[in-house]
């Protein structure tokens, strides 16, 4: 490939490779079992599940700051858990429950926390990408230096208001880390049949927005791209792009049957790229952690994603008068 | 304890489905994500991913069976330390779906009647009215133009508030189209003040983005034809996400500009959107006639916490009104302005549909019909007892817009008034409207397409059955 690539040859510490490994580990079983509460009738609607996309967010999480902000589109599960946010909370959104992060009325697509400053969360494809500027457009008038990470997938890449977007975060020098997740299919189609011109990370240089193409898979790769890139951003150059090749395993939604694509191409992923086994391999190759200590963290994490679900399960429905809540307020907006 | 495999939901509708071929047998190691089993839906076939590791101990449900219900148990899976001994001899019963959902209507018939800018079916015996005078009795008033009271608008609210701020195409450099926003760039500098490009669709969005992150923006549409390029942020992302969040994130958001029809520029350029934007739950409308009314509303849209559809005229920006001397007045919403006091007849209008309505009302007087007067200034939250109050008085009543007829402001307050007062009624409520044609150029056809004040004068004369009914 002709572009540049940000290789994983920095260090990480056991410790950092513990914590990634962690909330990769987290953001799968999670998945899993909120894709096994979708089958029990528990989870309704449209569900789409970031199982083999782990490395993107926990990368990336791993190169912001404090106060530094995120939004994303409706694939965005594992964006809440790697930043932070209760997976108690974010399960009982999924079975629509009192205890879910907008007390049940949001549901998987629509999910917020603004005590993490997680802004969505949102349902409509590359209608969050002027959104994530506008969020970075209000901490340059505040005069920080905070960042947005503002995630899109191939798909929303071709919309047109991203283009919009991409002049005035130039224009503007607006503090915005783009983040294309390149899964190679938007929905059913994939890239090659969708997309003039493959290279994503280059669809910024018409507004002199630097990019690069990083492995997605490679979880240092991701955290050490988004150093950089963050860096540019709070340095006051203005926005950056990182187009990361990742991978979904599961279907574009819990009811896709997947069939534009063959099962050997899921599966030579899965065995070959596979990010959490890449960190795996790490870790006990590098000898920072014994098979003992990473079982030990499997059954802390699937102790987590149990009590969660039990928690979703158990959390009552929201009150009927809730139909007729927030949807205006009387209360000034506070300083995010 | 063995954990039974259910027969899972693979689409938000289904609910039973073939279980169309086992790719494990009994006695198979599995890990989580391994795909043990092919499932045909009505739509697709689906693969069925193992989510727990361990051993297959037992097949409950043979491939090929049809109509498996979701929620069955179709296997069961050994753990670590168990055999096939452990298999609890009532494995294989069907388990009913969970049945935690409230049953379909429960949250209508128990919601009260409280539909908020909706209509309610019950009939109040009286409605009062909310109009009440705006400033007080005796305020030294000015003449100024609509054009000039938007401008002393913003610019009041952006010396009270550093976290208030414009964007849209030439508001700054150019001083407005409409020169709406003229001296503000010199005023509040260029962070303040900042010219966008031809790009509605995303300086909506980036706007929008501001108000989540707590600044309260101004955006100005040229006109707000061209909002329709941005009008996916304006309501799925402006309007619905302080109830998508729980309550946690609004957006103190603006969207500002002339709207409605202005003179000889076609189809395109053209139309009133009053009626589509009140139609959103989350938005509020404001459409004001007079220039008091553009200060006072728009100080309180610019206050106000939640997003808000500023509808103005073309027309109206240099027409004079009266406009109070006093440092800080705002108009709250939902409050309608009575203009005119009558007893024979009401008519309900706003924005430049009042203008008609006024004129109509003093060649009317001429000829022996007092009619009442009722600007609604802001279509949601609509101030609905001040017109039923009026209507309850006059027992008739005609409505006046520029929009066109079908889903009209006009069309909704006939069938409120029709609920809430019907008994109250002599004649039905007719709607003065625009036609349902797009808007032509030819200046002949241009004036059949707007309602006029002879169309209110006529209307009027229909309803009290008076002469050319």
């Amino acid at each position: 490939m002709a572009a540049k690539k940000t290789s994983a040859k920095s260090n990480a510490s056991a410790e950092d490779l513990k914590a990634y490994y962690r909330d990769m580990l987290l953001i799968r079983r999670f998945e899993e079992k909120a894709g096994q509460l979708y089958g029990m009738g528990l989870i309704g609607g449209f569900c789409h599940l970031y199982i083999g996309q782990e490395a993107v967010v926990v990368g990336l999480e791993a190169s912001a700051e404090e106060g530094d902000k995120r939004i994303t589109t409706y694939r965005d599960h594992g964006h809440m858990l790697a930043c932070g946010m209760d997976p108690n909370g974010v399960m009982a959104e999924l079975t629509g429950r009192e205890g879910g992060y907008s007390r049940g009325k949001g549901g998987s697509m629509h999910m917020f926390s603004t005590e993490k400053h997680f802004y969505g969360g949102h349902g409509i494809v590359g209608a969050n990408v002027p959104l994530g500027a506008g969020l970075a457009f209000s901490d340059q008038y505040r005069g920080n230096d905070r960042v947005t990470f503002t995630y899109f997938g191939d798909g929303a890449a071709n919309q047109g208001q991203v283009y919009e977007t991409f002049n005035m975060a130039a224009l503007w020098a607006l503090p915005v880390v783009f983040v294309i997740e390149n899964n190679q299919y938007a929905m059913g189609t994939s890239q090659k049949r969708s997309t003039s011109t493959p290279d994503l990370y280059m669809r910024g240089e018409a507004f002199g927005i630097p990019g690069e193409i990083v492995d997605g898979m490679d979880v240092l790769a991701v955290r050490d791209a988004g150093r950089k890139a963050v860096g540019h951003c709070r340095a006051g150059n203005g926005p950056y792009i990182l187009e990361i090749k990742t991978y979904r395993y599961r279907g574009h939604s819990m009811s896709d049957p997947a069939k534009y694509r063959t099962r050997e191409e899921v599966q030579k992923v899965r065995e070959e790229k596979d990010a959490i086994e890449h960190v795996r391999t790490l870790l006990l190759t590098g000898k920072h952690a014994s098979e003992d200590d990473l079982k030990a963290i499997d059954k802390e994490i699937k102790q987590i994603v149990n009590a969660s679900a039990e928690f979703a399960k158990d959390s009552p429905e929201p009150a009927v008068d809730e139909l007729w809540t927030d949807i205006y307020t009387d209360l000034a907006p506070q300083n995010a | 304890m063995p954990i039974e495999i259910l027969m899972p939901a693979l689409s938000p509708t289904m609910e039973e489905g073939t279980l169309a071929k086992w790719l494990v047998k009994e006695g198979d190691s599995v890990t989580s994500g391994d795909i043990i089993a092919e499932i045909e839906t009505d739509k697709a076939t689906m693969e069925f991913e193992a989510v727990d590791d361990g051993v297959i101990g037992k097949i409950l449900i043979a491939e090929g069976t049809e109509a498996v219900k979701v929620n069955a148990a179709i296997a069961v899976l050994l753990e670590e330390g168990e055999s096939a001994e452990d298999i609890d001899a009532g494995s294989g019963n069907e388990k009913p779906a969970p049945t935690t959902v409230a049953e379909p209507g429960a949250a209508n018939a128990e919601a009260p009647a409280q539909a908020r800018g909706g209509s309610s079916a019950e009939a109040p015996a009286t409605a009062k009215s909310n109009a009440s005078p705006d400033w007080p009795e005796g305020t030294e008033m000015k003449k100024q133009t609509v054009r000039e009271a938007l401008n002393a608008a913003m610019v009041e609210e952006m010396r009270r508030d550093d976290d208030v701020f414009i964007m849209g195409e030439e508001v700054a450099e150019y001083q407005g189209a409409y020169k709406i926003t003229q001296g503000l760039l010199d005023e509040f500098g260029a962070k303040r003040v900042i010219d966008t490009p031809i790009t509605e669709h995303g300086f909506a969005g980036i706007g929008v983005g501001a108000a989540f992150g707590g600044l309260k923006p101004i955006v100005e549409f040229m006109t707000w034809n061209f909002a329709m390029q941005a009008i996916d942020q304006i309501i799925n992302s402006a309007a619905k996400t302080l109830y998508m969040s729980g309550g946690q994130m609004g957006c103190p958001i603006v969207f500002r500009g002339p709207n409605g029809a202005a003179a000889r520029v076609g189809a395109q350029h053209s139309q009133d959107f009053a009626a589509w934007y009140a139609q959103i739950p989350g938005l509020k409308v404001v459409q004001p006639y007079s220039a008091s009314d553009a200060k006072g509303l728009l100080k309180s849209a610019i206050r106000d916490p939640n997003p808000v559809i500023f509808l103005e005229n073309e027309m109206l920006y240099g027409r004079s009104f009266d406009v109070p001397v006093l440092d800080d007045f705002t108009i709250p919403f939902g409050k309608a302005r009575i203009w005119r006091e009558g007893s024979d007849v009401t008519i309900v209008s706003f924005g430049i549909g009042m203008s008609y309505a006024l004129e109509a009302a003093e060649k009317l007087a001429e000829d022996g019909i007092e009619a009442e007067v009722i600007d609604l200034r802001t279509l949601r939250p609509i101030d609905y007892d001040t017109v039923l109050a009026s209507v309850m008085k006059t027992n008739r009543c005609v409505t006046v817009e520029e929009g066109w007829p079908v889903g009209a402001i006009g069309n909704h307050l006939s069938a409120v008034i029709m609920e809430r007062a019907f008994d109250y009624l002599d004649a039905p409520v007719l709607n003065c409207t625009g036609k349902d044609v797009p808007m032509p150029y030819a200046a002949n056809l241009e004036r059949l397409a707007l309602t006029s004040t002879a169309e209110v004068i006529e209307t009027v004369h229909k309803v009290t059955y008076r002469r050319g009914a």
